[in-house]
């Protein structure tokens, strides 16, 4: 037997679990919660536009959600494997899991992109 | 004063007379000195020299008295009856290994799988004796000293969900073992461990439920051995990825 | 790698089982343990919402005031609620589980895993404290 292909995966889970912990509690509860229940006041579209049009703001988002969706995919691919007992499926679960993640974070390179 | 008693549900399994398991409950004495294992004895003394269990030590040494005790993987032998009132107490093999006579399991493919991790220290060149001993300071005993505790109790593998779907996991002692040997200042082996450790089989399946540590009598710490393992075996990948002239 | 066969005399009939589907819903610490891979879900589910609240802002003014009333509807600020508790879970988990990877050295001392889940907690302190100063000041 040889080797496993798993450190590949396991460091972008490993770096989006990281990531997605340390931002998307703030993010969620500001952008998601407190602004549209009013606690704070929405920005502008053109404050909105400014503040994520710095290449570095882009580049961070890119890489939160594209590492975001990284981290889901491989945890739930595991979750579908013990919590389901699907591992007969695996080849159709890595295309599905790891496959979306992907297809995801390209289409987030091309939102953000067009910013 | 009559004696107060407590009722142990024993997981009875007789090949030779049946297919299916059976439990059989068993009133015994509750003596504030008995631990369940004393309670095991009694019966078997007592009341039915038919329960069939492992046991050795009596002190949490040997790791042969693992059980399940309602549905824990615990020692039977450190497990203090007092603790489990009002009873019913049930008792059943270590979940996760398969089952040759009531409390017994076999363990065959644990032993096999401990082996497969090269569990002795692995130099590349063999130090004369003349030369003296290998010199070693706390600190580098302090790295490895928790994994060398182990007891081969097995109640981590019972504890483990991913052993119970995955026989074929090598399981948390095991690699906590490769660990041991690893961090010993004296090893030159961990190349050869991580082949076998970093293949599918090996830490992989680990999806870090934790319970290994949980059940752990001896502060092992299975799961911080493996999760250590995936971030060296993960270095060693990208490092042989990006770097493949590096060996 | 092959393992030799031993033959063993006595064959014994053994008894095996078979992990229920639903094994997690048995314990609390399984329920715990499934809880916590289930916030993957979450964490991916707000990715995505953040990058449409993004795609608004390629697609002017309307596109993004429309977002901004969906995010004002029940359905989504339920969903939402849901999806903040578990992204919490989900942070609080990893920054308690760090340690356990993480094995910091300075010199002769071995840092202690309490010492690591703090530096994790100050850093979700700090990147919380950033992100709100951006947004708020926008
Ligand atoms: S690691 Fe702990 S629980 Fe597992 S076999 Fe060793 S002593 Fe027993
Ligand atoms: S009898 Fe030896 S560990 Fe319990």
């Amino acid at each position: 037997m040889k080797k496993s292909n798993e450190p590949l995966w396991w460091a972008f889970f490993g770096a989006g679990g990281a990531l997605s912990a340390l931002c998307l509690p703030a993010l969620l509860f500001l952008l998601a919660l407190a602004m549209p229940l009013g606690w704070i006041e929405t920005p502008s579209f053109e404050a909105a536009s400014g503040l994520v049009h710095h290449p570095l703001a882009r580049l961070f988002l890119f890489a939160l959600i594209s590492l975001s969706l990284l981290h889901w995919g491989h945890r739930f691919r595991f979750t579908l494997y013990d919590g389901l007992q699907l591992k007969h499926l695996e080849s159709l679960i890595v295309v599905f899991c790891y496959g979306g993640a992907i297809v995801g974070s390209i289409f987030a390179g091309f939102v953000l992109w067009q910013l | 004063m009559t004696q107060q008693t407590i009722a142990l549900e024993v997981f009875r399994y007789r090949p030779e007379e049946e297919h299916e398991p059976t439990f059989q409950t068993y009133e015994v004495p509750l003596k504030k000195e008995w631990v369940v294992l004393d309670a095991l004895n009694y019966i078997k003394d007592e009341i039915d020299g038919t329960l069939t269990f492992r046991w050795s030590c009596r002190m949490g040494v040997c790791g042969s008295c693992g059980m399940m005790i309602n549905g824990t993987p615990v020692l039977t032998c450190a497990a203090f009856l007092e603790t489990y009132q009002p009873g019913p107490v049930r008792i059943e093999p270590l979940a996760n290994f398969p089952v040759v006579r009531d409390l017994v399991i076999l363990m065959s493919d644990f032993m096999e799988k401990l082996g497969r991790v090269k569990p002795w220290i692995i130099t590349e060149k063999e130090k004369p004796v003349a030369e003296g001993e290998y010199l070693q300071t706390p600190t580098q005993l302090a790295d490895f000293k928790q994994y060398s505790m182990c007891i081969n109790c097995m109640l981590c593998y019972s504890a483990c969900p991913v052993s119970g779907l995955e026989p074929d996991f090598i399981g948390p002692a095991a690699i906590a073992l490769a660990q041991r040997y690893n961090l010993d200042s004296r090893d030159e082996g961990s190349a050869q461990r991580m082949e076998i450790l970093s293949q599918d089989d090996g830490i992989w399946q680990c999806t870090l439920v934790g319970e290994c540590s949980a059940v752990c009598p001896k502060g092992v710490d299975p799961a911080g051995a493996i999760q250590r393992y995936k971030v060296a075996s993960t270095n060693d990948w990208w490092r042989s990825k990006l770097m493949p002239w590096g060996k | 790698m092959s393992h030799p066969t031993r033959y063993r005399k006595y064959h014994p009939k053994l008894y095996r089982t078979r992990m229920p589907i639903f094994w997690w819903v048995r314990k609390w610490t399984h329920i715990h343990f499934i809880t916590r891979e289930l916030t993957s879900v979450f964490v991916a589910f707000y990715a995505i919402e953040l990058l449409f609240l993004l795609r608004t802002l390629t697609r002017g003014q309307e596109a993004y005031d429309a977002f901004l009333a969906w995010l004002q509807t029940p359905l989504a600020l339920a969903l939402n609620t849901i999806a903040f508790l578990m992204i919490a879970f989900h942070s609080i988990t990893w920054f308690n589980l760090a340690p356990k990877a993480l094995v910091i050295r300075v010199g002769e001392l071995r840092i202690p895993p309490v010492a690591i889940a703090g530096m994790n907690y100050a850093g979700w302190a700090v990147f919380s404290a950033a992100l709100a100063w951006l947004i708020l000041s926008a």
